[in-house]
């Protein structure tokens, strides 16, 4: 194991985006998320890459989508209001099937909102955020490690499958520094024969493209890339189990939330209840298998979040709703405080899964 | 097993982010747990600045610091904001050259040291920071002594190497108040 280093959760993400090959970058400064912008600029001239701060958000995605269709690894980051403006990019990739790693280092919202960490993109992340019919890969790291560890994984994911994976952190895994371990080991790479990398007179061109005014040849991308969908839904969940083998009360958590959650799991164990936490690290594709069988064994379910109830949704759709669900949030920028996540956990614990 | 929540603040410009890097780094060096959270924000050089550390033999949930075991305060509007956050029996440290009213809690223990006022005596008035923090290291049971120039190298860059020598007399002037 190489030696741990302190890092900043943005900078992690830039270090590790390096290290698996990935050499151009372009985004536009915006917190929480800035220091990944200003890691590139420091970092890529000296390994050969390209930074460019490009004159907007719109104007960055749009150049993820020109190095994207040569086969190059790219990726942009920015903040929730950044990421609405890249979302018609966003959706052009996915109408294109081209990878890339797209990085929001959540704020609080709607609109411009404030600076301070939100979980609010939830919606916007998992369930499209531009126009048309597709899914994103969404990661939600945890720690400084798993913000490098994930970005190496978004990266293979994106590649695998030809569709972007994000990145949905948010200002305070983007701020902190806890250590890391960036020996990142083998990149896994794969080959993109769809790239446009010149035909040399050799072969046919190739073409990426996201209009087909046919209605039938769009049905039939739209189906094929849905049976894609359906692949990376039954291989790529990725969730995390804390104290659930007898929990009675499940709590449900991502990112920032989860941390917190964790604390109250544990204080709620010390007074004698059986608290335990899932926490989704994929939230698409969503963990739902495990949520389901938890319905079979806990009482109830509280969904901790930060914004108005988003997950919440997907948790009581994964458990089709068979136990209470109950949500406790923080929004606009605050984060929630273990002491009230626990004071929750006992009142349900009261209740015994009576709504 | 222990774990130590520790929480900087004063005004931007103080080195308060930096103070709490290198006891992060410190904790790292001598294979603790830790977490490092800054205020981040609008605010700059005379605004507030405030930032969490916590130093653990355990995995570390939450980064946040609502309600400190070790509390160092530089300015007065950081100990009107954080003081009734200490925990019964936690520590207050306060650069009284700066604060001019005493830590009302008496079920605390408070060190008030002029880490501010030394500093500027000695030539290094940018480093009442590590002055104050070289106290915290004198009282905390949970810091050790040693790995104090380790962890200086992993903070200081290396453009300013020959601020290295400054702070580590700076915290060994803390530390012998």
């Amino acid at each position: 194991m190489a030696e741990k280093v302190l890092m900043k959760g943005n900078e992690a993400i830039a270090e590790a985006a390096i290290r698996c090959g990935c050499l151009h970058y372009f985004g536009y400064p915006i917190t929480p998320q800035t220091e990944v912008a200003a890691y590139m600029a420091k970092r890529m001239p000296k390994v050969g890459g390209t930074f460019l701060q490009a004159e907007s958000e719109v104007a960055a995605i749009n150049m993820v989508i020109g190095v994207s269709s040569t086969g190059k690894r790219v990726m942009t980051s920015s903040s929730s209001p950044g990421v609405s403006l890249k979302s018609e990019g966003i959706s052009y990739l996915a109408g294109c099937d081209l990878p890339a790693l797209v990085v929001n280092v959540q704020r609080g919202g709607p609109g411009l909102g404030g600076i301070q960490p939100s979980q609010s993109d939830y919606f916007q992340s998992t369930k499209g955020g531009g126009h048309g019919d597709y899914h994103n890969i969404v990661l939600a790291p945890a720690s400084v490690q798993e913000m490098a560890d994930l970005t190496v994984k978004g990266f293979e994911l994106a590649d695998k499958y030809s569709m972007v994976s994000m990145i949905l952190a948010d200002g305070t895994m983007g701020q902190m520094m806890e250590p890391v371990d960036l020996e990142i080991g083998e990149v896994k790479k794969y080959e993109k024969p769809w790239a446009l990398t010149g035909t040399k007179m050799e072969r046919a061109h190739n073409i990426v493209n996201s209009l087909f005014l046919s209605p039938e040849e769009l049905e039939k991308k739209n189906f094929e890339r849905y049976d894609k969908y359906k692949v990376v839904e039954e291989n790529e969940v990725m969730y995390e189990e804390y104290l659930m083998d007898d929990a009675d009360i499940c709590l449900v958590a991502f990112g920032i939330s989860a941390r917190v959650s964790k604390n109250a799991v544990n204080e709620a164990r010390k007074a004698g209840i059986k608290a335990g936490l899932i926490r989704p690290i994929t939230l698409w594709p969503f963990p739902k298998k495990v949520l389901r069988e938890a319905a079979d064994k806990c009482k109830a379910f509280i969904c901790v979040e930060m914004n108005m109830g988003q997950m919440i949704e997907d948790v009581e759709l994964a458990i089709r709703c068979k136990k209470p669900v109950y949500l406790c949030n923080r929004t606009g920028g605050m984060i929630p405080d273990p002491a009230d996540v626990l004071k929750m956990i006992k009142d349900v614990n009261e209740k015994g899964g009576n709504e | 097993m222990s774990t130590t929540r520790i929480l900087f603040a004063g005004f931007g410009g103080q080195g308060i982010l930096f103070a709490g890097k290198f006891l992060a780094y410190k904790g790292l060096i001598e294979n603790k747990e830790v977490s490092w959270l800054p205020s981040y924000g609008p605010e700059m050089r005379g605004g507030t600045a405030n930032c969490s550390v916590i130093i653990s033999d355990e995995p570390i949930g939450s980064p946040i610091v609502s309600d400190p075991d070790v509390l160092v305060v530089m300015n007065l509007p950081s100990l009107d904001k954080y003081e009734d956050s200490v925990v019964s029996g936690g520590k207050i440290f306060v650069d009284s050259s700066l604060v001019d009213r005493k830590v009302k809690r008496d079920d605390v223990d408070v060190y008030y040291i002029p880490a501010t006022k030394i500093a500027e005596e000695n030539g290094i008035p940018t480093l009442a920071n590590m002055i104050i923090t070289g106290k915290v290291i004198k009282e905390l049971d949970e810091i050790p002594y040693e790995h104090i120039e380790d962890a200086l190298k992993k903070v200081v860059s290396a453009r300013h190497l020959d601020m290295l020598r400054h702070n580590f007399d700076a915290v060994q002037k803390g530390y012998d108040y």
